[in-house]
């Protein structure tokens, strides 16, 4: 288990770096830090002395990636490239380019990702497999049938959609929770609740059909058929042997979003104006904050790998045929 | 005729799939099962809705100069919507404005009142009918849609001697049903109501059609290639192929893919502010970052349909009849080409089939981070977009929004039908990986 888990992290290392080298090549060598500068500082009324300051409190100022008036390994280190990738994986995110520290931020704004994040997983997993269960065992019924369609309803419904009409009728209409915004504590809750509620509702529709195809294709197996010849009830087969077998394809799906729950949603965090990590890089993508956006990268590609991980882990904890590191 | 870049891609997309349907008619167990695709009502009437919406696409690919300007033909068959601009909001039906405007009366008096608009109902001497007019030319569309529709049936059943499905005929019927309301209603009246600076909002939709159908299927036009080359060649080759085949896929798709589109799409922006001259136009700006934005999705997404045709093509290798092929001494190419490309075609088949209604949708939440198609190119998320502001009022304008939530809700919701259908006849047990 231990080997394995050294192995697979080795494995990320090599990920990672070409990861970093995407970005980098995305943002840089397309847009030389001179106008990054001036785009920073305002597009044109800008002396080369504002450029080059700017340019030498973020390192930008040696070569992108080699510097040939240096000897020796300087040729490869001191470059924007050496220096800002260094930085990044040693977490060192150092400042945006409007001048913040992307590190701080990035902790403030972990904590409002996560209130949303975590309470719309919780309901949506809950009611998803609540739902599925009921349905597959009434499956062929009419109300099979029509679950299975509005399913279908809801997943052509864009989430803009949801994100509109929620706000338009639970806030506007009925006036139960403010439009938008953010508070800690206890108020938080009332800010948090719609959010949570569209984020449920948009995933329902896809997430009860999967959820019913893998309850069906359990139920279909030999041993729910043993299960029930020697008399035992519906639910008890379902609770206690198709849930219980059906959970590892689920789990796998779950725990490879977990981690990236931490940068929250995009789209909902911004309409809902949610101080989170997914407003966070909706803002620096609209600011053209390039060392903003690409510590996001960095950090969402990092804890995708994790996850990747993560589902190893519980693959061989939720089924113990698998064992790992014995391919 | 002049061609934009996406008219290019979508047109070759339009060849490719007449190659395919020429190709199926000739093999018939491929025919077979498409007969049977066709044949679940549900999926049939989606085929019905997506042709429609296709045609409209196409007509807006055709370009042609008139009066000076570039229009498309579909321009041109809705130019009593396009030429009959308000100024500014209007409500759907409405033969007034939706804006209290300041007008001097006869004895001199300056009067805040809701003005009379342009185009919509202008017709009218007493606005009072509106009602009844409308109801009128309704019941004579409608009527007149179900005779064109009756006509139609009868003309394709005696051409072709089939027997058309429950699902083909009311999704037809229906169509033509609506499409008489709409032909003997719009020209006089705005349907969907107008926008902030008073262009008819249905006509934006039904324009909006060519982008939502451009992006989904270019998109897979361009990751197609990709995606199936490096799968085959994963599987099939192994060793160090393989493995670089895996760290690709497995880097492009640790980044998280919004973040990834929009890093690409920044850049796209600043190339194209650097390498475009000022005598490019408006429009054929817009094309290209639409072509643009295809290619980043392109890219990007070729990850998954990779993963599974691998996965697939290591099953085959060691079935039987690559092995007697591989013995009877044919080459690599000929083993991937005869036998392991029809044999994962399905997978392909159906991974276009439902990207088309995750790319359409996704369209209007890239527009909404600014990261989707040129503000200036119609799109339901532009008409999403310009309209979300637009909530805050009182009364509320709801009509943009509404028509651009209907015409992509429409589509989205055929595809997925289609998608279903599609899944369930080519391979029953392939699972969609989210």
């Amino acid at each position: 288990m231990i080997t394995y888990l050294i192995r697979r992290l080795v494995y990320s290392v090599p990920i990672l770096f070409g990861v970093n080298i995407i970005t980098f090549a995305l943002f840089f060598l397309v847009n030389s830090p001179d106008q990054m500068a001036r785009k920073q500082l305002g597009e044109h009324r800008v002396t080369m002395d504002a450029v080059e300051k700017w340019k030498t409190e973020r390192g930008y100022n040696v070569p992108l990636l080699w510097n040939s008036t240096s000897t020796g390994t300087g040729r490869v280190r001191d470059t924007v490239f050496y220096a800002t990738s260094a930085r990044l994986f040693s977490f060192n995110f150092g400042q945006s380019d409007s001048g913040r520290d992307i590190g701080y931020d990035i902790r403030e704004r972990m904590g409002p990702s996560l209130a949303i994040a975590i309470p719309a997983l919780i309901i949506q997993i809950l009611l998803a497999t609540t739902l599925a269960l009921f349905v597959s065992v009434l499956r062929g019924s009419r109300l099979d049938r029509w679950t299975t369609t509005v399913c279908v309803g809801l997943m052509s419904v864009s989430s803009l959609f949801f994100i509109m009409a929620g706000q338009y009728v639970m806030a506007k209409l009925l006036r139960l929770v403010p439009i938008s915004g953010y508070a800690d504590g206890w108020a938080m809750a009332k800010f948090v609740l719609l959010p949570v509620i569209v984020q449920v509702l948009a995933s329902l529709g896809a997430n009860v059909r999967w959820y019913r195809t893998v309850f069906l294709e359990e139920n279909a197996k030999d041993y729910v058929r043993t299960a029930r010849a020697k008399g035992l009830s519906d639910a008890t087969v379902m609770l206690r042997h198709v849930l219980r077998n059906a959970l590892l394809p689920l789990l796998t799906n779950i725990v490879v979003i977990l981690p990236g729950l931490f940068l929250g949603s995009l789209i909902t965090e911004s309409f809902f104006a949610i101080p989170g990590l997914g407003s966070y890089t909706i803002e620096a993508i609209q600011n053209q904050d390039f060392a903003a956006v690409r510590a996001m990268v960095f950090l969402g590609s990092l804890l995708y790998i994790v996850g990747l991980i993560l589902t190893d882990i519980s693959y061989a904890w939720a089924d113990p045929r698998i064992r790992l590191g014995k391919a | 005729m002049h061609l934009y870049p996406t008219d290019w891609g979508f047109f070759t997309v339009l060849v490719m799939a007449i190659v395919y349907a020429v190709n199926v008619a000739r093999k018939p167990d491929l025919c077979g099962r498409w007969r049977r695709v066709f044949a679940t009502p549900s999926a049939g009437a989606a085929a019905v809705v997506i042709a429609f919406y296709l045609c409209i696409a196409i007509t807006d690919s055709i370009r042609i100069e008139q009066h000076g300007a570039r229009v498309t033909v579909l321009d041109v068959i809705l130019a009593p919507l396009r030429l009959q601009v308000e100024r500014t909001y209007s409500a759907p039906f409405a033969s007034h404005g939706f804006v209290k405007e300041s007008r001097t009366t006869m004895h001199g008096k300056i009067a805040r009142e809701y003005p009379r608009l342009e185009h919509g109902g202008r017709h009218l001497s007493n606005p009072d009918l509106r009602l009844s007019d409308i109801l009128w030319r309704a019941g004579f569309g409608i009527i007149g849609g179900a005779m064109a529709w009756s006509v139609l049936i009868y003309a394709l059943a005696r051409l072709f001697r089939t027997r058309y499905g429950r699902g083909p005929m009311i999704a037809s019927g229906s169509l033509c049903v609506a499409l008489g309301f709409v032909i003997s209603v719009a020209p006089s009246y705005h349907m969907f109501g107008t926008d902030k600076v008073g262009v008819d909002v249905l006509y934006q939709g039904l324009k909006s059609i060519r982008t939502g159908l451009v992006l989904g299927t270019l998109t897979t036009l361009i990751s197609l290639p990709l995606a199936v080359v490096l799968g085959l060649l994963a599987g099939y080759c192994r060793g160090w192929v393989d493995d670089l085949v895996q760290y690709l896929y497995t880097t492009l798709a640790s980044v998280p893919g919004v973040l990834l589109i929009a890093a690409a799409a920044l850049t796209l922006d600043l190339y194209l502010n650097q390498h475009l001259g000022d005598h490019v136009g408006v429009a054929e700006r817009a094309d290209l970052r639409l072509f643009g934005i295809c290619i980043i999705l392109g890219v990007t997404g070729w990850t998954s349909l990779c993963r599974l045709l691998r996965a697939e093509v290591l099953k085959l290798r060691a079935l039987e009849f690559v092995l007697a092929a591989r013995s009877l001494g044919v080459g690599t190419a000929g083993i991937v080409w005869r036998h392991l490309v029809p044999n994962t075609l399905h997978i392909v088949i159906i991974t276009s089939v439902i990207d088309l209604s995750g790319l359409v949708l996704a369209e209007a939440v890239l527009t909404y981070i600014d990261i989707g198609v040129d503000p200036s190119m119609e799109s339901w998320g532009n008409m999403i977009n310009s309209s979300r502001m637009e909530l805050a009022r009182d009364p509320i304008v709801w009509w943009s929004l509404g028509a651009a939530f209907i015409f992509m809700f429409t589509l989205v919701l055929a595809a997925n039908v289609l998608a279903d259908a599609v899944r369930d006849a080519f391979d029953p047990h392939l699972r969609r990986s989210r």
